[in-house]
């Protein structure tokens, strides 16, 4: 794995997002776009310009916009079926569940400006209980990619996965950490650098900053080892026990509650099997202050800085 | 296939979700006889679908968006070919793919896995646009119940079948008048529902649920409205068939004893031996 150090220009991920899905439209004319009225911030402008029928907006909708999309798998179509996170999930989890994962249809589910994206609009337009949520429900995928490439990358492997997808895209702009030629693969997680006293395992919008965390321990002579879990369900349990045995301590980052989402996944296996100390770091359970997504990150502790602080301090019950 | 055997079919159907109930102690018995004979027509006269090609990419499609009647589904799918007759009896039985409610991944003829009410029409929607997409001529067919259609996703559905002007798209509401605690009339009274409808931009027509041509000729190719869904209010009766059954709002999901499984036998059997049948 090369790993480019967590500096340089800023993307958002839907960029990214959108050119994968209008280059592989191009190629399959199965491919459908369903949205809830949400063209300009899911970035299908575009693909509406160049395709106007396989544009299906459904309106403000939710519940009907995941039934359709269903509906158009069950038809013979290859929908990616867009909408701000925060609806796609709250508002129609009951049609994902049933519609999508236990009907078993194969349906690309994404989840735009993710996380606490829309910041100061609040906690209604918050995204952080999406993974609590979804990796509840059995048979679908969710997968909350770190960068531009790493989401391009798992947009065409969603494409070409036969069944139900949770895809996690951010608009918070983050630096490349993957280089072109990396492949998404479900389940797997990708170490972006090694250490032997403790490993931070983080997704999406947190692995640039744990990456700088790192280096900020490394100068202090810890070393951290960095795993991007990207695939939060399935999750890399090898990968998680690894961790725990080499490292023995766990640090988890996140932009969701603390509360069922990555740091929980990735408890449940290190309890079972390697019981280290672990920490969780992300939404502490409460509606938040209004703030900016970065802003907000750094209040709850998940700057480099603060990062480097919780590794130190779980550094100090490790036996 | 005649409208004479087509009634023979309904009947046969309900005299065996009768003994299913029964046998299985668990149905919904009075949504089940309300929508027999819609199923009936439905697989025998209308659906163009093939047991031995169960995902046909240009087969009709039908959901049962009211899944908590997929016995008499089962029946019928068992009537017309797609699983065995005798797979009835295991209905509700630890680890049969005859759930209370239909999966699509077990039951071949399932289109989707319904239960939650307010799920069919969206999934419709959205099968009836893939047809448009590829100008396909196959057809779509949603049948709910009277009570369902209080889901507001039903109405999130309706608007977006009109804009999208499907055509190929057939609601069937199964108007039996009757829910789970009480009357439609009684909970949140929706009815009437062909103005509502009509109102939202679809074609709609009223027919007599248990009168076998009407539906089928309101499913017909050429009852299709160009460029508008269609809606057949279909007004029945739950419990229909059997006397003290029909109607009466404590059969929702009540189970017969083996009395009542008597008296209601007999009277189905009577029916099934009167003139209008077998002529």
């Amino acid at each position: 794995m090369k790993f480019q150090n967590g500096a340089g220009e800023l993307h958002d991920c839907r960029d990214a997002f959108t050119s994968m899905l209008e280059a592989m439209a191009e190629r399959d004319p199965d491919i459908v776009a369903v949205c809830n009225d949400s063209v300009g911030s899911s970035k299908l402008v575009g693909f509406r310009e160049r395709w106007p029928e396989r544009l299906i907006n459904v309106g403000i909708a939710e519940q009907n916009l995941v039934g359709v999309g269903a509906g158009l798998a069950n038809g013979g179509k290859l929908p990616f079926v867009c909408a701000a996170a925060c609806f796609l999930t709250g508002r129609a989890l009951e049609q994902i569940k049933a519609d999508v994962a236990y009907s078993n249809t194969n349906v690309k589910l994404c989840g735009i400006s993710s996380g606490m994206a829309y910041g100061e609009l609040g906690p209604t337009h918050h995204s952080t209980e999406d993974f609590a949520w979804v990796r509840a429900i059995p048979n679908i995928a969710v997968v909350a990619p770190a960068d531009r490439i790493e989401t391009a990358a798992a947009t065409a492997w969603a494409a070409a996965y036969n069944g139900p997808v949770f895809l996690r895209i951010s608009r918070v702009g983050v630096p490349d950490l993957f280089t072109e030629s990396h492949k998404f693969e479900l389940g797997r997680a990708d170490m972006l650098r090694d250490g032997k006293d403790l490993t931070i395992i983080a997704n999406g919008t947190l692995t640039h900053r744990a990456v700088c965390a790192a280096e900020i321990l490394n100068a202090g002579g810890i070393g951290a080892r960095v795993v991007n879990m990207a695939s939060v369900r399935p999750i890399d349990e090898d990968a998680i026990v690894s961790a725990a045995s080499d490292t023995g301590a766990i640090l988890t980052c996140e932009e969701h509650t603390i509360f069922g989402g990555l740091g929980s996944a990735v408890a449940e296996v290190v309890v079972e099997n390697v019981p280290v100390p672990l920490k969780r770091l992300g939404v502490p359970g409460i509606f938040v202050p209004t703030g900016s997504a970065n802003f907000l990150l750094d209040e709850f502790g998940m700057s480099p800085d603060g990062i480097a602080e919780s590794a130190i301090e779980l550094l100090r019950k490790k036996a | 296939m005649s409208l004479s055997e087509l009634k023979i079919i309904a009947n046969r159907i309900r005299r065996r979700d009768l003994r299913a109930v029964f046998e299985a102690g668990a149905g919904h018995i009075g949504g089940e006889m309300s929508v027999t004979d819609i199923l009936t027509a439905l697989y025998f006269a209308v659906l163009n679908v093939d047991p031995d090609a169960p995902l046909d990419p240009n087969r009709d499609r039908l959901i049962l968006s009211k899944g908590h009647t997929a016995l008499a589904l089962y029946i019928t799918l068992s009537e017309r070919g797609f699983i065995p007759k005798d797979e009835i009896s295991t209905y509700f039985r630890p680890h049969s793919r005859l759930n209370g409610h239909p999966d699509r991944t077990k039951v071949p003829g399932v289109e989707t896995n319904t239960g939650p009410l307010g799920h069919g029409l969206p999934v419709g929607v959205g099968m009836a646009k893939a047809a448009k997409l590829s100008n396909a001529a196959w057809r779509t067919f949603v049948i709910t119940g009277d009570g369902e259609m209080q889901e507001g996703s039903n109405w999130e559905a309706i608007m977006a079948a009109a804009q999208f002007k499907l055509d190929n798209l057939t609601l069937i509401i199964d108007h039996n008048r009757l829910q789970q605690g009480a009357w439609l009339a009684e909970t949140n009274n929706i009815a009437p529902l062909a103005p509502k409808l009509e109102a939202f931009g679809w074609a709609v027509e009223e027919i007599d649920g248990h009168d076998m041509a009407a539906i089928c000729n309101a499913m017909s190719p050429q009852s299709m409205v160009v460029g508008k869904p269609k809606c057949v209010v279909a007004h029945t009766k739950k419990g229909q068939g059997i006397s003290f059954m029909t109607d009466n709002v404590a059969w929702h999901h009540k189970v017969p004893n083996a009395e009542q499984v008597e008296l209601g036998m007999a009277e189905l059997e009577a029916a099934a031996k009167s003139k209008e049948l077998v002529q």
